[in-house]
């Protein structure tokens, strides 16, 4: 059966709420903040909102369902999902169904999460079952051991080096430095990358993001509507998701891109070679890397290599995280997973805060997340086209 | 001035000298042992309830435990098969004026230290009365052995691969004690009232069979017989009243005149 | 290569004692079925009964068929360490005082991929078999170990640990007196024990065996008599602060059952040594131990008592004995999760008779003393929770697990 499209569907209004270090806030406040935004930036009354589609792990003890008592919300379509830095492109899949179904007209998908200075720490001990029967109790080295373990495998099957992995971070670093809400506001050298602090080998400081709170928010809605608001948007042209793909692999070295990359491009009308613009969900760069590589853009095992000899800046031969991702501009949770998206789409409709890809059209923004154990299970991807 | 006024008022001025013949009750006080298929002397035990904290603020106090026979302790008639049938045998039920008496003390604690299984015997005690006197009829009397100073040491029980080993009386002697002398009881320094080796006299364990077949007592485990004079003292030693009681620690007082 | 521990400094009386903590305690019910393997030495991973499929992490329905039918299996422990990392930076307290601490991901050859603390003489990539322990909150977790022993194995930073290994470490062994007690005081000697300190009670009272104990090197003889709180506690303000491991080798044995024997004091002196010596030494040690349980190389780390396998079920010959035993056993339970805050060790050495004076009619097999000695040292040197002595003893386990009613009448003669 072939998949229905995207047609009539309109993704708006990209919301960056600035990330801080710490807030003494809880993740309720940095959604409301980026709500408001939303609603203000669309010209709507958050009443006017009938769908919301929520992503935080700082929300207990509410869901979704709190939110829309706490912040004066009455949707008929509601949905909650915790898939970490797959957040957005799941968001977007639910909603745009929905608006398509006339399930909904207006949905506003958020993520937010506040960062109390004991939020990592407590997170961490209770993330999923397996987190606790299976890894916490080896080092509690928590993510960074699970990708370091993941990293070190990728090293030793396809010889990647720290240099090429290094060079994903320095030219993430130099879009930061162009997009105001970075948390990370100093230059990196290569020196500094390789020289830092071991966190767990093989894995150095600046190969790990900094968990920081804050909020990010996109309006899902029909093309008409957003003609309507009189806002810029964008149209989705494929989606792809796949969870807990290939159970088998003894180390994570692809990802559920791998299965359906096919039918991903052939939905899309593309290749790789069209998209103008890439956002990669960059907890770590090996998973950059797999991205790249499970996504058509070089061989399995040559990511690292792969970007390391491109211009990933917003000027480059291949602009990539374009606001410094994660790594730069820091893991807000669950907006952690929204922050490519939410950048891509400020690129295809020209409302870039930082460095603007020139005639940035067509954008792919691949998600990935929720380690359960020893590799992340949702993974999904979309491509935008700026209208 | 009554009797008794005359007393109490000597024992305050230091007229009349009280001596205390008892050991410390304390959980390391050796006991006998007996083979270990029988029942055995419980030692004493302690368990505290309380002391000024949380399980009683203000108060402090012990949980007691032990056989009746541990410590400086008495042996009443029932103690042994040999008095089983005797009236007034427990110690519930002792003539209260045998429990205040004279008593001679008769110190064999040269010969004890040479000789541990050293047996006293009725020619022993008749020399002693050579020196002494005839001890006339009422009277306790008590062994010294100075035993009393190996409280702690091996040698106290002297405890061996063929049994213990520590002085006491021999059938004759005991016997013509309590038959010829009318003793109202016999003590000891030791453990028992026989001595160490005493399963091999005859009868096996001759002063418990004897005194108490007789309806007379037994005390044990004494202390400070060396400060008591071989005659004049008063001896005081009421045991506990335990319904049916074949014994019981107790404190062993000696008045001794003149300061 | 494995540096051996140097014997440690004196202690510092000015400086702090470390505070114990404990790594991540959290399992999951299905997971707490490992834990119970690990606690008698063991490597069970989950099969499906349905498919046959091998399952790690532990769950609750199988991943290749969705069956609910899934058992627990001894499985075989060799495998290959296919990555590793060494974790330098941690939120969690326990893990981040020991770091750097090497854990890898390993292929065991029957398929399942797991995360385990890596020895460090296991190599990447490289052989190496799996082993089971009990970590210090008294969970199971897996250690990659090399395939065959290597030289100061276990020294290893990671798996000492694990483990409550004597070496280095100031013992106690309670009861001197017996055969028991003296094997166990010279196996502890020999097993590298700094210090063995034996208790002896009533010592006006000789006891076989008594010139031999003064030979032990690094014995150091001290009164003790667990039926005394006075004994315990003075011993206790002595020694406690020294006690590294507690083992407790009393046992008052008679036979005799219930109705077979008259009146309750050779059961009361049974329970007052079996049952309330070994909760007066928990009384006056415990605290101390579980104080001391990170306190460096000679950390407090176990407390082991040596108890009849008649505690699972009672042998009415002997039937008050294990009435005794029974009691005996819910107290190191009792006890082994209030010295769990600690990370102090509550091991029981489970053993069939012994072959001493009171069991002198039974016919073997019994136990020797020296074979219980042995599992004692074993159980340290593996951090093993649960032993079982002896053929008679693993056979009333073998038919515990049964079921324990079967047992029951099968001991009933």
């Amino acid at each position: 059966m072939k998949r229905q499209s995207y047609d009539g569907v309109a993704v708006a209004v990209p919301v960056s709420v600035p990330y801080v270090r710490y807030s003494i806030e809880t993740a309720h406040w940095w959604i409301a903040r980026a709500l408001k935004q939303l609603c203000d930036r669309a010209g709507i009354a958050h009443g006017d909102l009938d769908g919301l589609s929520v992503s935080s792990f700082t929300l207990h003890p509410d869901t979704g369902v709190g939110l829309t008592q706490h912040l004066g919300l009455t949707p008929r379509w509601l949905d909650h999902i915790p898939m970490g830095g797959a957040s957005a492109v799941v968001a977007l899949r639910r909603a745009a169904r929905a608006v398509q179904a006339g399930d909904a007209d207006i949905v506003a998908c958020v993520a937010g999460d506040t960062n109390h200075v004991d939020s990592f720490r407590k997170l961490l001990g209770s993330f999923s079952r397996f987190a606790q029967d299976a890894s916490y109790p080896y080092g509690f080295g928590g993510p960074n051991a699970a990708f370091a373990l993941l990293t070190d495998h990728y090293m030793r099957s396809f010889g990647a080096t720290r240099e090429q992995f290094g060079s994903i971070c320095v030219d993430q670093r130099k879009n930061a430095l162009g997009y105001p809400n970075a948390i990370m506001k100093k230059p990196l050298t290569t020196d500094q990358y390789m020289n830092a602090r071991a966190i767990s080998d093989p894995l150095h400081l600046f190969d790990c993001v900094m968990p920081v709170a804050g909020a990010e928010a996109f309006l899902v809605t029909r093309e008409d509507i957003a003609k309507d608001l009189g806002v810029p948007f964008a149209r989705t042209l494929s989606t792809i998701e796949r969870h807990n793909a290939f159970p088998d692999d003894p180390v994570q070295l692809r990802g559920g891109w791998a299965m359906d990359v096919e039918e991903f491009w052939a939905m899309s009308g593309c290749t790789p070679r069209d998209m103008d613009v890439v956002q990669t969900y960059d907890d770590y760069p090996v998973i950059v890397a797999m991205q790249v590589e499970d996504l058509g853009f070089c061989d399995k095992g040559e990511g690292a290599a792969f970007l390391s000899t491109r211009d990933t800046t917003a000027n480059g031969d291949f602009p990539h995280n374009t606001c410094g991702g994660q790594l730069s501009a820091g893991q807000a949770g669950a907006a952690g997973g929204y922050l490519g998206f939410v950048e891509a789409l400020r690129q295809v409709t020209g409302q870039s805060l930082g460095l603007q890809v020139m005639n940035a059209k067509r954008a792919l923004v691949a998600g990935f997340g929720m380690i359960n154990f020893d590799r992340g299970l949702c993974s999904g991807a979309v491509v935008l086209e700026g209208a | 001035m009554s009797v008794l006024d005359s007393l109490t008022a000597e024992i305050a001025s230091g007229g009349v000298r009280i001596v205390d013949l008892t050991h410390d009750l304390t959980p390391d006080f050796p006991v006998m042992v007996l083979p270990p298929e029988f029942g055995q002397c419980q030692p004493f035990r302690m368990e505290e309830v309380s002391r000024y904290d949380a399980r009683g603020p203000a108060w402090y106090w012990n949980n007691i435990s032990m056989s009746e026979h541990a410590g400086t302790h008495f042996d009443a008639p029932a103690h042994w098969v040999s008095g089983r049938q005797l009236p007034n045998g427990t110690v519930d039920s002792l003539p209260l004026d045998k429990l205040i008496a004279p008593v001679c003390v008769l110190d064999f604690s040269a010969e004890s230290a040479a000789d541990r299984d050293f047996l006293l015997t009725r020619a022993h005690v008749e020399a002693w009365e050579g020196d002494h006197g005839t001890i006339a009829p009422g009277h306790w009397v008590l062994l010294r052995t100075d035993w009393y100073k190996l409280v702690g040491t091996n040698a106290y029980l002297g405890m061996e691969k063929d049994g213990a080993h520590s002085p006491g009386p021999d059938a004759d002697a005991i016997r013509f004690l309590v038959e010829e002398r009318g003793i109202i009881g016999f003590g000891t320094e030791t453990v028992g009232t026989d001595a160490g080796q005493g399963a091999h006299l005859s009868p096996p364990y001759p002063a418990h069979y004897i005194l108490h077949g007789a309806g007379r007592y037994g005390l044990q485990c004494l202390a400070n017989l060396d400060e008591l004079p071989p005659k004049g003292a008063t001896l005081i030693c009421p045991p506990l009243k335990i319904r049916d009681g074949s014994g019981s620690p107790l404190r062993v007082l000696a008045l001794v005149p003149g300061g | 290569m494995t540096d051996p521990i140097a014997a440690p400094p004196r202690k510092d009386p000015q400086q702090r004692t470390r505070s114990p903590l404990l790594p991540p305690v959290p399992r999951s019910r299905a997971a707490l079925l490992m834990s119970a393997a690990a606690a008698r030495g063991e490597l069970h991973l989950q099969g499906c009964l349905s498919c046959g499929a091998r399952i790690y992490p532990p769950r609750d329905a199988c991943p290749t068929c969705l069956s609910v039918r899934l058992a627990w299996q001894k499985v075989p422990d060799r495998g290959h360490v296919i990555a590793e990392t060494t974790v330098r930076t941690t939120t969690d307290a326990y893990f981040r005082e020991r770091t750097p601490w090497r854990v890898g991901t390993v292929r065991l050859d029957i398929g399942p991929v797991l995360m385990t603390h890596l020895h460090g003489d296991v190599e990447t990539p490289g052989p190496c078999r799996v082993r089971a322990y009990l970590d210090k909150s008294g969970n199971a977790v897996l250690m990659a170990l090399p395939e065959q022993e290597t030289p100061n194995m276990a020294d290893d930073p990671e798996l000492r640990e694990l483990t409550a290994t004597p070496k280095h470490r100031r013992v106690l062994v309670t009861d001197g007196r017996t055969a028991v007690g003296q094997a166990t005081a010279h196996a502890l000697s020999d097993a590298g024990a700094s210090i063995v300190f034996i208790g002896v009670a009533t010592p006006w009272l000789p006891f076989d065996g008594q010139d031999t104990l003064t030979a032990i090197p690094n014995a150091q003889i001290v009164p003790l008599d667990l039926t005394d709180a006075t004994s315990v506690r003075e011993l206790a303000g002595e020694i406690g602060g020294k006690t590294d491991i507690l083992i407790n080798t009393a046992d008052h044995v008679r036979p005799g059952g219930i109705l077979s024997r008259q009146g309750l004091t050779t059961t009361r002196d049974e329970f007052e040594i079996n049952v309330f010596g070994l909760q007066r030494l928990a009384q006056h040690f415990g605290h101390g131990m579980v104080g001391r349980g990170a306190d460096g190389v000679n950390s407090a780390v176990a407390l082991v008592d040596i108890l009849p396998v008649y505690a699972l079920a009672n042998w009415s010959a002997w039937g008050a004995h294990s009435a005794s035993a029974a009691a005996r056993h819910s107290v190191l339970q009792c006890l082994r999760g209030e010295m769990r805050a600690g990370g102090v060790r509550v091991m029981s050495i489970f053993t069939g008779p012994v072959d001493d004076d009171w069991r002198q009619p039974l016919p073997p097999p019994k136990v020797a003393p020296s074979a219980v000695a042995q599992a004692v040292v074993h159980a340290l040197e593996n951090g093993t929770e649960e032993s079982f002595v002896g053929d008679i003893a693993k056979d009333v386990l073998a038919r515990w697990q049964v079921d324990p009613k079967t047992l029951e009448r099968e001991l009933q003669g």
